[in-house]
């Protein structure tokens, strides 16, 4: 906030409730927006046994990834999506409240230098191709090929404010609500469990659980190691 | 010697590589009773679960577990950071969990949960580092002693891996240099500031 001289707490306060130009830059400042292609390889890997199948019986599907920063875990939703060849009947809604890695996001365009990292995990997943297929490389960065692009809609949304806006049969919200307190965590899972359809999945981060929710009750474990719950009806 | 007519509310060691043989020389004599909490970030593989706790605690008396997100810290255990986060402690002493950028190339890191733990136990915790071949930590002894607590490097000539402790002796925010056999005895001495389990 140095940027724009404000010298006192409480003069930051007075203006980023009317700037709506520096409230957007201090969002950007203070949300963490580290994130990996197909981090945590065994959570995908869990997805595409356990979750997938139940998915391919709907006729079209529905996945919001909330929290989803520069895009990464969205392209490797897409990825393992098209590998079981559910993409071109799947809507993936991905949302954060920092507007700009969501242009991050929307471009599709990383470093180079992370790709090697990216494959092994990739691999590990149980990737089925190689996962050179999936991007063109160029002046030290990567593309990601715009055939995973096409179903995704990328969106502003507050996990704290703002209310459901669609019914999905996956939502992802992974190393987000460890950022929250209990009473932000909870509003945020009765969110989720609002936002599901009855036998929806709910996937959180490894180190996150609905231990705290007033929801655990109506949720089932599908897979506890990776934080995978199935809403009961 | 620094310690024995002071109270502690915490333990946090800092440790890379060599750290199983270290830690177990260490933390399988204290006793069923030791009541300070003992708070570590071991660098460890980013896909590693909980080999690490259970190895230790086939060996330990004490509890020893992973730390959860939110989790009040209580006498008489061993907490260890979870693999692929940092490990941070809060102003009600509980955890946090951050998936931040690495630092020092670590995550968990050392640094984050030293000087997160000095902010809130101040004079009343005790830092050790332990063998390692990075400088992750050096930072947070610094700050540890800057708030007043208790600051311990292993001796580098006798650790695995010098590099880690030699970097915590450069910073001379160290109060004592020793072995490990020291480090253990010195833990021994400490009475616990809070109530007795």
């Amino acid at each position: 906030m140095d940027d724009n001289k404000i010298d006192a707490l409480h003069n930051l306060g007075k203006i980023i409730l009317k700037d709506e130009v520096i409230f957007e830059k201090f969002v950007q400042e203070l949300t963490i927006n580290v994130t990996e292609m197909f981090r945590d390889p065994i959570f995908y890997k869990s997805l595409r046994e356990k979750i997938v199948g139940r998915l391919a019986t709907y006729p079209f599907i529905k996945i919001w990834i909330a929290g989803c920063a520069s895009g990464e875990e969205v392209y490797s939703i897409a990825i393992l999506l098209m590998e079981e060849d559910l993409l071109n009947r799947t809507v993936i809604y991905a949302t954060d409240i920092n507007q700009k890695v969501l242009q991050t996001a929307r471009e599709g365009i990383y470093h180079m230098n992370e790709m090697q990292k990216y494959t092994q995990n990739y691999i590990k997943a149980g990737g089925k191709n190689s996962f050179s297929d999936y991007y063109m490389a160029k002046y030290g960065s990567v593309l990601l090929n715009k055939s995973l692009r096409q179903n995704i809609v990328f969106s502003v949304h507050n996990l704290a404010m703002d209310k459901s806006f669609n019914e999905f049969q996956l939502i992802l919200c992974r190393n987000v609500l460890i950022y929250f307190n209990q009473a932000l965590q909870n509003k945020a899972i009765n969110l989720f469990y609002d936002s599901l359809c009855p036998f929806g999945f709910l996937a959180l981060g490894n180190k996150e659980s609905l231990l705290f929710s007033d929801k655990k009750k109506d949720f089932d474990e599908v897979d506890r190691h990776e934080k995978i719950y199935i809403k009961k009806n | 010697m620094i310690g024995t007519d002071k109270k502690y509310e915490a333990i946090v060691i800092g440790v890379s590589a060599g750290g199983l043989e270290a830690l177990t020389v260490l933390l399988c004599d204290l006793p069923a009773d030791f009541a300070i909490p003992i708070i570590i970030v071991q660098h460890r593989a980013k896909d590693e679960k909980n080999l690490l706790e259970e190895i230790l605690q086939a060996k330990c008396k004490l509890t020893v577990k992973q730390a959860d997100e939110k989790e009040q810290i209580e006498p008489g255990k061993i907490y260890f950071a979870p693999a692929n986060y940092h490990l941070l402690i809060e102003d009600d002493h509980s955890f946090s969990l951050t998936s931040d950028t690495f630092v020092n190339y670590s995550r968990p890191s050392i640094d984050i949960l030293f000087e997160t733990a000095a902010e809130v136990f101040r004079s009343n915790l005790v830092g050790i580092i332990l063998t390692g071949s990075n400088s992750d930590g050096a930072e947070g002894i610094k700050k540890i002693k800057d708030f007043g607590g208790a600051t311990i490097s292993q001796d580098p000539a006798s650790a695995d891996y010098s590099y880690m402790p030699q970097a915590a002796v450069n910073t001379n925010s160290v109060n004592q240099v020793l072995h490990l056999n020291e480090i253990k005895k010195f833990i021994l001495s400490l009475e616990y500031y809070g109530h007795k389990i």
